[in-house]
């Protein structure tokens, strides 16, 4: 997958547990939490779903990297480089 | 102090109602539900559930994102969506400044059945597909399926921060709830109790699946003619879901702020079989009708209307008109009806929703029927039955509540026409 495809896939579980969220205004670099409403059950259901759909496992100390999409993607995209598209 | 005949109780002790907030099969609020009650609409459909296949369930339509987000809804459950949703038309129907209500001083007390058994099955369902390895597993499991989940979802909606707990009575969870907080109003525990109950039971496989096991599941070509408590043809019970909140609040109280008030809770029982974990005792049964009518200081021939429990299962509702023979054999002014008829089992919600149903008729002077009675069991009749066509009344002062449960738990409420 290419950065701009978890993007896409970040965005694609955004949408499921922020669904009361615009996310076409979200700016990459500012914190998600400065612009959704999201806590920390949320950020666990993106390390969640991230291991159910494509077995990315999150380690706690890094959740940190979760803090907005620029630095999740930088985060996942070594993680997820040799991965396939869904 | 609950003892004590309520001739004798201070304006302060006396609790009334002074809001209902509901969903029904059949009705979305007090007025849409009574309206089917009175013109014979079912709330029974085809449904289908995983595993069980096929079968038939009293399905409710409320519109959850009326007083949820859809982040709220998907958080929660479904019983807490149907909690919320009662308990916000419930505080709206009351008239209640809710804007400078003490949040502090509302309890919230929510009669269930069962809860957690929706949320474990659908957990488990997909822990199937990542061959039951538990990393898998939802952290949103346990606030889901904490026995208070169903009321903490209404504390957390509404911003209530006084007591709340659901009240796990069994089917008899209803007036439980109801029971439970007019206590605490008579305690001073709070000035406003959102109580009744909630039922999500139709998305739990396992319940359906058990009374199918137990010979207990109604089945019927056509969903509306299914659920068919009394006649001679019923053969088990239509699972529902549901929610029925009232607002209670002391009559002090409510006289002093002009609150509309919709009945006076008079009497009260629970009390217990000890004798099987499905089958009921109608000699308890009985002791429990008489201890509410009791308490009230009441005689049985003064109840107008008799809103019974009865399932539709072959041996329950023998059971229950045997206990109510005894009671009111000789009441032949006394209006007898069962509400499982339009909607079935309704579990949590079951007690709280069939009250409802019925003290409309203080207003209306209507008793609604029992529908789907082709053929009257002779073992059920009793003599004031009302029979798939409503009944005119005079002014009907007082309704009797039954609603019982599995492990042999029974409740009673009466609710006088102020």
């Amino acid at each position: 997958m290419t950065p701009a495809d978890i993007r896409d896939e970040i965005l694609d579980i955004l949408e499921d547990i922020a669904p009361d969220e615009d996310l076409g205004e979200l700016k990459d670099e500012v914190a998600f939490r400065e612009q959704l409403e999201l806590d920390s059950m949320d950020f666990l259901d993106i390390v969640m779903e991230l291991r159910k759909r494509h077995r990315v496992q999150v380690p706690e100390e890094d959740y940190g990297e979760l803090a907005s999409m620029h630095s999740t993607v930088t985060y996942l995209t070594p993680l997820m480089k040799d991965l396939q598209k869904a | 102090m609950i003892a004590t005949p309520r001739q004798n109780l201070p304006d302060s002790q006396r609790i009334v109602i002074t809001g209902v907030g509901l969903t029904a099969p059949n009705g979305n609020d007090w007025k849409e539900f009574r309206d089917s009650l009175l013109n014979g609409r079912s709330g029974v459909s085809s449904y289908e559930i995983r595993y069980v296949g096929e079968t038939l369930a009293g399905v409710c339509d409320f519109d959850a994102k009326r007083y949820q987000t859809k982040k709220d809804v998907r958080r929660g459950t479904r019983a807490g969506s149907v909690g919320v949703y009662s308990a916000n038309e419930a505080v709206k129907h009351s008239g209640l400044d809710w804007e400078n209500v003490d949040r502090s001083r509302v309890g919230i007390y929510v009669g269930v059945t069962e809860h957690g058994n929706v949320e474990t099955e659908n957990e488990i369902y997909e822990l199937k597909g990542f061959d039951y390895d538990t990393q898998f597993w939802s952290h949103h499991h346990n606030p889901r399926t904490v026995a208070n989940n169903p009321a903490g979802e209404v504390a957390l909606n509404m911003g209530i921060t006084g007591p709340h707990y659901t009240i796990g009575a069994a089917c008899a969870a209803g007036n439980a709830g109801l029971i439970q907080g007019a206590q605490m109003l008579r305690l001073d525990e709070c000035d406003v109790a959102l109580a009744g109950g909630v039922s999500e039971s139709i998305h739990t496989f396992g319940i359906f699946a058990s009374f199918k096991s137990q010979g207990a599941l109604a089945s019927h070509e056509d969903p509306t003619r299914a659920s068919r408590p009394f006649d001679k043809e019923r053969n088990g019970i239509v699972v529902a879901e549901g929610g029925c909140l009232y607002v209670l609040e002391r009559f002090d109280d409510a006289k002093r702020r002009g609150a509309n008030i919709y009945g006076e809770l008079v009497g009260y029982a629970i009390n217990t079989d000890a004798t099987d974990f499905v089958l009921p005792n109608p000699e308890r049964q009985a002791e429990c009708v008489r201890l509410a009518l009791g308490r009230a200081g009441l005689a049985p021939e003064q109840m107008d209307i008799v809103s019974t429990h009865a399932t539709g299962t072959g041996l329950g509702d023998i059971q229950e008109c045997a206990a109510l023979r005894s009671v009111f054999g000789e009441c032949e002014n006394t209006c007898v009806n069962n509400a499982k008829s339009f909607i079935g089992h309704a579990m949590g919600a079951a007690g709280a929703l069939e009250l409802a149903g019925n003290i409309a008729a203080f207003a209306d002077d209507v008793c609604h029927p029992t529908i789907n009675v082709d053929d009257l069991d002779p073992e059920c009749d009793l003599p004031g039955l009302v029979l798939n066509e409503p009944r005119e009344m005079g002014k009907p002062k007082y309704v009797l509540n039954n609603s019982f449960g599995m492990l042999g738990i029974n409740s009673v409420v009466i609710i006088e026409r102020i």
